[in-house]
């Protein structure tokens, strides 16, 4: 009596029933969805945030560079022979050379002190090595090693690292990267709860229709699946709408950054939620709602039996 | 097809339903099953669509003790029979026909098949051009008929129930019994609770008498059928 055919039949006959029951009731449905959907839409908008933050300051999280400075009054030709040297140095990936002119007029164009400047006869600023260590050799003991190296040339007066920084802001996105996983975690439960309450109310509403359902020899998967699809729809429905918020408030957000980003100079553009994000957030939804409904129906289902 | 041995029912709350019930029900028979409100004569019929488990006796149906028979193979025993009830247990948001596939849905059978297997347990029952209508549209003995058709679609071996005309004149009362006849003439064993010792002796069916919750007696009436052979 029952085929592959009739399954699915019977499965896309539970999944048409649960989405016409939504309908027939778009007030309290839109209610449950809008809050699944702002619960979904808080982490997500969370690693949006995340990503773009590392996005945005990825050209220096990683910039590790030293920055060798050489005693003022350093000719220049020695200042070149020694990034030869700096050059077949293990562990230096390249050498850029700032001569103190170059760097003097590049503080003018954007420091907005040109006038002060011309007020200097002498160039203040000393010749600079820019060093960029090789990929390996970019951990916190080789970096200390190479920065000794630089520092006991006697022409150099001061070899400058940013890693502290980095370190600070890599710490940053860490407290922020945990703080997302918490919120995932709260607001999962979140969406389970809500699930699990409504598709709770759904069953005691429908109470004499499982009655004679199990009554005529349904079994417990036949009742209980249009309630798994209801949560599932649910799930999805939520999704979406997170993700409709998130796109939204991307749009809105996305002239605002990049004016931020031109003032300093970069040509950062926000990002949107990329495709993975968006199918896991679907698929997770889903799961979600899928869960949610099965506990609910876990609890209540098995306590209605037929009286006769 | 039913068979009571040494049958006792007590509910949680301690009252003794029925006690030391035995009788045997031949496949294709119909039988009545009389005596008073609160005679046992419901707990019987629960006992029989294990709606309830026997707490001492054996309770057979259709080849099965339901005693033992596990939770998850109830729904499958249940399906082997069909129920009437007195307050038809239709579901009054759904239409005649969505009320009587119930069964077949439930049983997963084919959606082409459907169609055609409704249409023709509600000619059975006299009620065919109605399946659009809704429950309360239809009058009482209608409901009633609707309950007997949702009941026989699967083509139940057994068919049991629960005073079916006890909201009906007897007119009506006199044409959904001679409904559940026809589906014993096809073969279906079939067990009717009522206290209607009029329609029972008109139809000269075999009749289980309830007093107390015992057996008072097992009645082989052979009076001539004078009214159901009017109809």
């Amino acid at each position: 009596m029952t085929g592959p055919g009739t399954w699915i039949a019977r499965h896309a006959q539970a999944a048409l029933g649960a989405s016409g029951r939504l309908a027939r009731a778009p007030l309290s449905t839109l209610f449950t969805i809008g809050v699944i959907g702002l619960a979904l839409a808080m982490p997500l908008g969370l690693k949006l945030f995340v990503d773009n933050a590392r996005a945005a300051t990825g050209d220096f999280a990683n910039a590790v560079d030293l920055s060798v400075y050489f005693k003022v009054g350093t000719p220049i030709e020695k200042v070149r022979q020694l990034a030869e040297r700096a050059r077949s140095r293990a562990g230096v990936a390249s050498v850029t050379v700032i001569p103190a002119d170059a760097a003097l007029a590049e503080f003018r164009r954007y420091s907005g002190f040109g006038a002060a400047l011309d007020a200097i006869t002498d160039n203040p600023l000393p010749h600079v090595l820019g060093i960029r260590p090789r990929a390996g050799a970019d951990s916190t003991a080789g970096l200390a090693k190479l920065k000794d190296y630089f520092a006991s040339w006697p022409e150099v007066e001061l070899v400058q690292m940013d890693i502290e920084w980095v370190h600070r802001f890599n710490a940053i996105l860490e407290v922020l990267r945990r703080t997302l996983l918490v919120a995932v975690l709260v607001l999962a439960f979140g969406v389970l709860a809500v699930v699990g309450n409504t598709i709770r109310l759904e069953i005691l509403n429908r109470r004499a229709e499982i009655e004679v359902t199990k009554l005529v020899g349904g079994s417990n998967a036949f009742v209980r699946r249009p309630f798994l699809y209801t949560g599932a729809l649910y799930g999805l429905l939520g999704a979406l709408l997170a993700l409709a918020i998130v796109s939204a408030a991307t749009t809105l957000l996305a002239p605002a950054v990049a004016d931020l980003a031109r003032a300093y100079g970069s040509g950062f553009q926000m990002l949107g939620t990329g495709g993975d994000d968006a199918l896991r957030l679907l698929g997770g939804g889903t799961a979600l709602g899928w869960i949610g409904a099965w506990a609910a129906a876990a609890r209540h289902l098995r306590s209605i039996e037929p009286q006769a | 097809m039913i068979r009571f041995e040494r049958v006792a029912k007590r509910y949680p709350n301690g009252r003794e339903a029925i006690s030391g019930v035995s009788f045997d029900v031949a496949g294709g028979e119909m039988v009545f099953l009389t005596g008073r409100s609160g005679a046992g004569k419901s707990t019987v019929l629960k006992l029989i669509a294990l709606l309830e488990r026997p707490t001492r006796g054996v309770v057979t149906v259709n080849g099965q003790s339901t005693g033992p028979l596990p939770a998850r193979k109830i729904p499958a025993f249940r399906r082997g029979i069909g129920v009437v009830f007195q307050d038809h247990k239709l579901l009054a948001d759904r239409p005649v026909f969505d009320n009587v596939a119930l069964p077949l849905f439930v049983a997963g059978a084919p959606l082409r098949e459907m169609d055609k297997r409704v249409r023709a347990a509600l000619d059975q029952v006299g009620l065919l051009g109605k399946e659009r209508l809704l429950p309360l549209e239809l009058s009482i003995g209608e409901q009633q008929r609707v309950g007997i058709a949702r009941a026989v679609i699967t083509r139940p071996a057994v068919l049991i129930a629960d005073e079916p005309t006890g909201n009906l004149d007897p007119e009506l009362a006199l044409e959904v019994m001679n409904v559940f006849r026809r589906f014993q003439e096809v073969g279906t064993t079939v067990m009717i609770a009522t206290h209607d010792m009029h329609l029972v002796r008109e139809f000269g069916k075999r009749e289980i008498v309830l007093e107390g919750g015992h057996v008072r007696g097992v009645e082989d009436v052979q009076v001539p059928v004078v009214g159901a052979a009017a109809t």
